[in-house]
């Protein structure tokens, strides 16, 4: 299985050097798809189904199509930049280093004294009413107490595609029917 | 993991390593058409015999749904291809 795994991640790192490679827009959303069934078939084999569907529903289906039609709108041609770019390659390097150290603080691939195998701390449970101020419900006091900055973040990240989804398609009031674009 | 899956696996990965370095040399169009087409049929291979060599049972649906993706996916560049929208003279789909 271990086999699988690295052929799959080593094809998927090739993938991804080629899609930031190449030229060819029209090729590189090809890459895309390429990349997305791979990633999605190695979260199958880390048993995550659920990402997994959503990957390849998401990933290697609708955004592909999304893609096409940008290139529809835009032209299939780059504007070619062949300057090389230092400063972006530092700071992406930079980051993925932060990334990785912080995973090393993670606990091991299926510990058994993992925090999410270990029975939830009992005071939680005890003294939520008495925290929260008589809240009563013990779900509620996590998500929206214990929690809480952590679901304002969601909901605000959720607002906020929201606004911007909607002043996207919205119409202007004294703009003309638009033809539909064709080519 | 039993032999024959082993064996089946490693050549359905070696596959999709040629499909891959094709889809990278392509000269044409076509060329990397069918090497995308090639990756997404050898992916829901693979699945289907990690399905079977793990007993799960529940992958095959997985399977299912990646062909649907491909296949839609493919129609999409295909047209896309050809016309060079989505629409043939400009009648939206």
């Amino acid at each position: 299985m271990n086999l699988i795994v690295f052929t799959i991640l080593a094809m998927l790192a090739a993938t991804a050097v080629t899609v930031a490679r190449i030229r060819d827009l029209w090729a590189a959303i090809m890459f895309t798809g390429i990349y997305s069934f791979l990633s999605a078939s190695w979260m199958l084999i880390l048993d995550a189904p659920d990402v997994a569907f959503t990957e390849a529903a998401v990933g290697a289906g609708i955004s592909t199509v999304l893609m096409l039609s940008t290139l529809v709108l835009v032209g299939p041609s780059d504007a070619g930049r062949r300057k090389p770019a230092l400063v972006p390659l530092t700071v992406v390097t930079i980051t993925g280093c932060a990334l990785v150290y912080g995973t090393l603080d993670m606990p091991h691939f299926g510990d058994p004294n993992d925090p999410i195998h270990l029975h939830p701390r009992p005071s939680f449970v005890e003294k939520s009413q008495v925290d929260m101020h008589g809240l009563p419900n013990v779900i509620t006091s996590v998500l929206a107490s214990y929690r809480g900055y952590d679901t304002l973040g969601e909901t605000t990240v959720v607002l906020t595609a929201g606004i911007a989804v909607l002043l996207i398609l919205r119409k202007e009031k004294d703009e003309p029917e638009r033809e539909a674009v064709s080519q | 993991m039993t032999g024959i899956f082993l064996i089946t696996s490693i050549a359905i990965l070696i596959t999709m390593a040629l499909a891959l370095i094709r889809a990278m040399l392509g000269p044409t169009v076509f060329d990397r058409v069918l090497a995308l087409n090639m990756v997404g049929t050898k992916t829901v291979l693979l699945i289907a015999v990690v399905d079977v060599a793990t007993e799960r049972g529940d992958f095959l649906d997985l399977a299912l749904l990646y062909s649907l993706m491909n296949f839609i996916g493919m129609v999409a560049l295909l047209r896309f291809t050809e016309y060079g929208s989505f629409s043939r003279e400009g009648t939206e789909l």
